[in-house]
């Protein structure tokens, strides 16, 4: 009689431990997912930054400043290795990107070439589609870690060695406020 | 939104249940009063599964083309594209068909069975009329629709109500016609044959209101409300579809003529079909939406 209590027991716990895994596995599938939807939009928006720097450059030749910002901050972001170093450039990148649009303002010429526009409502497409991609990311990744530190899931994560990730933050350190240097 | 999908697909499997039975017991009526035995049944059970599996299978393309939606490209419209791939990423599925629907009115719906086979039409009007905020909170809740399987719901109802009224149509007219000829001939009166049809006509012209009424509880206006926030959930910008609203309703006096009462409910917006006149009578009555106003208030609170 008792055995059968206690094996009935092990049963239901050992159930549970195998829904909670199957859980897991398929929130960090979902993580796993949510990268790679946001690789394929930095890339793509990786492709494009050189055709719109070649575009703007032969109207606006004397904005270099700005184009080599552009194109730096695309190289680092291809190099960048971990999440936050990557979050970083690619904020950089967003934030050049603005400047350059800005500037393309005072030039009507190139704001009527149709080949600029097209890039420019490419550009904005796959920006929104960054930031889509970061907000499902990111939600997956505070399921995920939610999960991972609740009780008693705690147990079979630790057990199995799932492990929390980072969120892919939106901070943007190069729009924080103006630090006013009065010393010199 | 798993209770959602999982209500929806019930609710599904009840109306098409229906369906068969229905059409199963005007089957075995005329099969009695032809005294042709189980033929009728056996005919009527057979164009019952047709039609429901049809509807299952088809229903997106049926409704499709009752609409006149034709299917878009991304070099064609690289805006509308851009918002419906950028929104399902955010929503975590994949990314459904594009169509227009060539009409000057500001609408829209969505359709199909479930996120792997679904499609997004919007009309010429609204895409001229929106910008991209406005469009990205309409788009975003066409795809709350696509991700509680409202779709497979409002589609499977869209074609067996467009397939009733289309089978009613055919028994007033076998009957119509079985009685001229029955003049013609010899046997004046038609004889029971035309009569079963005349009576089954009957009953399908009196039943339509009241799958009219199904429609109503199946597509229940809790659900619009709803998906407006789930919408909003997915952009994080409820003042978009506010704005979008305010511009629908603003337009809505603009008459659709590629909607009907079988495709309504599917609609962003009740469709409009007299000139000038926000809505007849007999739309009122068939109403599927909750008012506009209502639904801007409740986006508001958010």
């Amino acid at each position: 009689m008792w055995v059968w209590i206690f094996v009935g027991l092990v049963a239901l716990l050992v159930l549970a431990a195998v829904l909670v895994f199957n859980r897991l596995v398929w929130l960090r599938n979902r993580v796993d997912n949510g990268w790679a939807q946001i690789d394929v939009q930095l890339r793509r928006r990786y492709d494009l930054i050189p055709n719109l720097v070649e575009t703007v450059r032969g109207y606006a030749a004397h904005e270099r400043e700005l184009f080599e910002e552009v194109t730096r901050a695309r190289t680092r972001a291809i190099d960048a290795s971990s999440v936050p170093d990557q979050a970083q450039a690619e904020d950089q990148i967003t934030h050049g990107l603005r400047q350059l649009f800005a500037v393309v303002e005072a030039y009507p010429e190139l704001k009527a070439n149709e080949n600029f526009l097209a890039l420019q409502e490419e550009l904005t497409g796959t920006e929104s589609k960054i930031a889509y991609a970061r907000q499902f990311y990111n939600d997956q990744v505070m399921r995920l870690n939610t999960l991972i530190q609740s009780f008693p899931s705690v147990l079979v994560a630790r057990a199995f060695g799932f492990a929390e990730r980072e969120f892919f933050d939106i901070e943007d350190p190069a729009r924080g406020p103006a630090q006013v240097d009065f010393s010199g | 939104m798993y209770e959602q999908i999982a209500s929806n697909k019930r609710r599904t499997f009840v109306l098409v249940l229906g369906a068969v039975v229905f059409l199963a017991a005007i089957g075995y009526v005329i099969g009695v009063m032809t005294s042709s035995g189980p033929v009728g049944l056996v005919l009527a059970l057979a164009v019952a599964v047709a039609m429901s599996l049809g509807s299952y299978f088809y229903g997106d393309r049926i409704v499709l083309a009752s609409t006149r939606a034709r299917e878009v490209s991304a070099q064609d419209q690289p805006r509308l594209h851009n918002i419906v791939e950028g929104l399902a990423i955010a929503a975590g599925i994949p990314k459904p068909r594009v169509h227009v629907v060539p009409e000057r009115a500001l609408n829209a719906y969505a359709t199909g069975r479930d996120p792997e086979h679904s499609s997004i039409a919007v009309t010429q009007g609204l895409l001229e009329a929106l910008n991209r905020v406005e469009l990205e909170g309409v788009i975003g809740h066409e795809l709350a629709h696509v991700q509680d399987r409202d779709i497979l719901v409002g589609t499977v109802v869209a074609t067996l109500v467009g397939a009733a009224v289309l089978l009613s149509e055919f028994f007033m007219r076998a009957w119509f016609w079985g009685g001229i000829g029955g003049r013609r001939g010899s046997d004046r009166g038609g004889g029971p044959v035309a009569l079963v049809l005349l009576a089954v006509g009957i009953v399908m012209l009196i039943l339509a209101p009241i799958v009219g009424q199904i429609i109503k509880l199946a597509v229940s206006r809790n659900r619009e409300y709803l998906a407006g926030a789930q919408g909003a959930m997915l952009t994080r910008y409820p003042p978009g579809l506010v704005s979008a609203l305010r511009k629908i309703e603003a337009g809505s006096t603009i008459p659709m003529h590629s909607a009907n009462n079988a495709t309504a409910h599917l609609w962003l917006n009740q469709p409009s079909r007299i000139q000038g006149e926000g809505m007849g009578p007999l739309e009122r009555l068939f109403q599927t939406h909750p008012p506009i106003s209502e639904r801007i208030r409740r986006l508001e609170e958010m």
